[in-house]
Parts: C-alpha cells; structure tokens; sequence
C-alpha cells in the first residue's frame, strides 16, 4: 500500500490563496504605486468607449460590420435589459448607464482570460463595491425623486396587499432585502464569482505543474489531466464573466425599475 | 488600508481579500464615470440617431412607394377611362358610317331603279314607235305587193282600188286576228 502522502509531496507545494491577488505595483509615481487591476479598468473604459464611438459615429443607413456589432451590442442592453424590465416611456434615461455598466464588467471579467493580462479586475473587491455603492445610490435616488423620501420608504418596506400584525414582521425584512442588502449582495455575487475562478484557475494550472515537475511517475499524468480540466475551467469561467455581468446589469435595471414602480 | 488576516499557521500576514483597496474604489468610479459620460453624450445619441434616420428613410421609402403607387393607379384608370372613351367614339362612328352606308345604297338604288324604269319606258315607247311604223309601212308595201303579185298572177289589173284595198284590209285584219 503506498500512501497518498507519499505520492503527492504536499509539504513542498504551496497552493494558491487570497495573497496572489495582492500584485506588486507596475509602477510607481512618486510614492503613488500604480497596481494592474488600475491600469485594467482605464483600458476597458477606453477599449468600451473606442469600440461604442467608432461604431456609432458611422451612422450608416446600411451597417457595415462594426456599425452592426456595436448596433447588436447596443440593442441587447437597450431592449433586452432596459426596455424589457424599466420599460415604458422612461427607460431611455437608463440606457447609458446600464450600457457602461454591462459593456465595463464584461471586458473587465473577460481580462481573466486574456492572455498576458489573465486577472479579472473585479477580484479586488474595492471596485466591485465601487460599482455596487454606485448602483444603490442611482437606484434609491430615482426612487426618492420619484416618490418623495416617505412614499420611496413606504414603497420599498410596506408590501401591498398585508395588513394587520404581520406588517410588524414584513416591514423590517423587507427593508432589509431592499435597501440594505441589495449593494452587498451585488458587489459579493460579482466579487466572489471572479476571486474563486481565478483562484481556481491558478490552482490547477499551478498544481498541475507541481505534480509534473515533482510527482512521481504515477502522479504525473495526473498533472496533465489538471492541466485539460484547467482548460475545461477557463471555458466555464468565460460563461461565469458574461453571466456576472449580465446580472449585475439585470439586477440593476431591476432595481430601479423597482424603484420606479408604483405599487411593490 | 489594508488589514491583514493571521494565518492559520499563526505567523504569516495575507490580506484580507474583503477590505476594500480605496484607491481602488475612486479609480473605478471615475473611470466609471468618465465612461458613462462619454457612452451618454457621443454613443447612445448617435445610435438613437441612427435608428430614428433608419426609421424616416424606411418609412419615407414606403410612403414614396404608395405616392408611386397611387399615381400609377390613377394614370390607369385615366387611361383606361380613355381608352373606353376612344372604343365607344369608334363604335358610335362606325354605326353613323353603316348607316350612312344604308342610306346611300338604298338612295343609289332608287336612283338606279327609276333610271332603269326610265330606260324601259323610253325603250318601249321607241320600239311601239318603231313598231307602229314598220306595221304602217308594211301595210302599205305589203297592200301594194300583194295587189301587184295577184295581179300578175290574174293576168289582170286589178286597179280597183277601193277594192284591192278592201280586200287587203280583211286579209291583213284575219292575219292579225290569227296572230
């Protein structure tokens, strides 16, 4: 009988954690250290802005194939998210936001599988919580500007249609749910859906090297098949990144549709 | 700001992954919001401009169509008014022209009977002329030839004239008379 312990030399191999998320900085100006998940987010907001601008400002008639992806791409969160969910005659104001929204969280969560970028930037959760505090703000001020402060609250926190003792139940949870754990759970959702595939991700690729290198020769194959179901995992993550920031989006135009409703 | 966790090794430091890096947060946000006012005052604008120029062309097109449409239908029906118009001017002309045509036949062959009845009668009063004369004629040649062949043939003259000519007259009378 030879143990697992004696075939995987485990005291050598030092699997990843949350320190691999903590980069060095690029670059530094001054004392001011310019870490990767920056530079990331200006370059998607320039690469959405410079896709969107070159291709609406052809304004063709007939679309060429620029024109046509930024149209498709326009069209999904403009119908698919805005219109469908907010509606009505004033889901148009919306659209920008939830535009940059879903089109800035795509390409950020897509820059884990771009190769010699491979990070997602939302794996650092200070900007998932600036785009989640971002979302609460937009989505209870609408709601305030619409309703008033009482009528917003009253909206949010009262469910229609329930009177008597159960209110003294419902009320607190629903303001809960509604307005208090709504940010956290968006900005958590997308951070850790980032943060756990790409620990995952490195894990296999790092252990999957470790057994090759330092197994023994039955354990190295086993370092190639964690090499293919890394391959398996980076496609499954592809599908997590759009899913994240298509219900982040979602999530957001529900939000304020929520908020925009008459009746809870 | 960082917090750092104590390893379960005890020792080691490793960040928090939950504690936010504030640099962080400001950056995204005003990348956030840079990209969000740009994608509001060049890119949405021009896609909506787009779909409404794209709506106007279309439903320009259509409406330009039916214009068309409608022109080539009423020239149609002008024309065909037209053309019924030109086939009943031609009928109406044709049924002036056949009866124009009967009444010209009909004329002409008044004309042409009464100028055959015309000839006939100026034939016929000729020819009884005519008859009248040769019978006139030939009473008298016929008288004296007869009274001379008799004659010659008696041997005598019979120059009794009144008798001859009696006699010539009973005879030619008889002739008739068998005719």
């Amino acid at each position: 009988m030879i143990s697992a312990a004696s075939l995987i030399r485990t005291e050598s191999f030092e699997a990843p954690g949350p320190g691999i998320f903590d980069l060095p900085p690029v670059f530094s100006i001054g004392s001011f250290d310019v870490t990767k998940p920056m530079l990331q987010l200006v370059l998607a907001g320039v690469l959405v802005f410079g896709f969107f601008y070159l291709a609406s400002k052809q304004r063709a008639m007939v679309p060429g194939k620029l024109q046509f992806a930024g149209e498709s791409g326009y069209n999904f969160v403009r119908n698919s998210i805005a219109r469908d969910i907010i509606g009505g005659h004033d889901f148009m104001k919306f659209v920008p936001y939830l535009l940059a929204t879903f089109f800035f969280l795509l390409i950020n969560n897509f820059f884990a599988s771009t190769p010699f970028i491979q990070f997602p930037t939302f794996s650092r959760s200070g900007i998932a919580y600036a785009l989640a505090g971002l979302s609460w703000i937009i989505y209870n001020a609408v709601g305030i500007h619409k309703h008033g402060f009482v009528g917003y609250f009253k909206l949010q926190s009262v469910p229609s249609g329930i009177k008597g003792p159960m209110l003294l139940l419902l009320v607190p949870l629903e303001f809960l749910s509604n307005i208090l754990v709504r940010p956290v759970t968006l900005a958590l959702r997308l951070f850790c859906n980032m943060f756990a595939g790409h620990i995952l991700l490195v894990l296999f690729a790092t252990g999957g090297h470790h057994m090759l290198v330092h197994g023994s020769a039955l354990i190295k194959p086993v370092g190639i098949l964690a090499w293919v179901l890394a391959i398996a995992v980076s496609f499954l993550e592809l599908l997590v990144q759009f899913l994240q920031a298509y219900v982040f989006t979602l999530l957001n135009a529900m939000y304020i549709s929520g908020a925009l409703s008459d009746e809870h | 700001m960082r917090i750092f966790l104590e390893d379960a090794a005890g020792g080691a430091h490793v960040p928090n992954p939950l504690m936010p890096e504030w640099v962080e947060v400001i950056i995204a946000l005003v990348v956030f919001a840079l990209l969000y006012l740009a994608i509001k005052k060049w890119v949405v604008p021009a896609f909506e401009k787009t779909y409404a120029e794209r709506t106007a062309a279309i439903e320009g097109g259509l409406q330009a169509a039916e214009t068309k449409q409608a022109e080539a239908d009423a020239k149609l029906a002008e024309l065909d008014a037209q053309l019924g118009e030109a086939r009943h001017e031609a009928a109406r002309i044709r049924e002036e022209a056949r009866e124009q045509g009967a009444a010209i036949v009909a004329e002409l062959r008044e004309q042409g009977q009464a100028e055959s009845a015309r000839i006939v009668e100026h034939g016929k009063a000729q020819i009884e002329a005519e008859r009248q004369q040769a019978v006139t004629s030939l009473r008298a040649d016929v008288g004296a030839l007869a009274t001379t062949l008799a004659g010659n043939i008696v041997g005598e003259s019979l120059d009794d004239d009144a008798r001859s000519t009696r006699v010539v007259e009973r005879f030619l009378s008889e002739l008739e008379g068998a005719n």
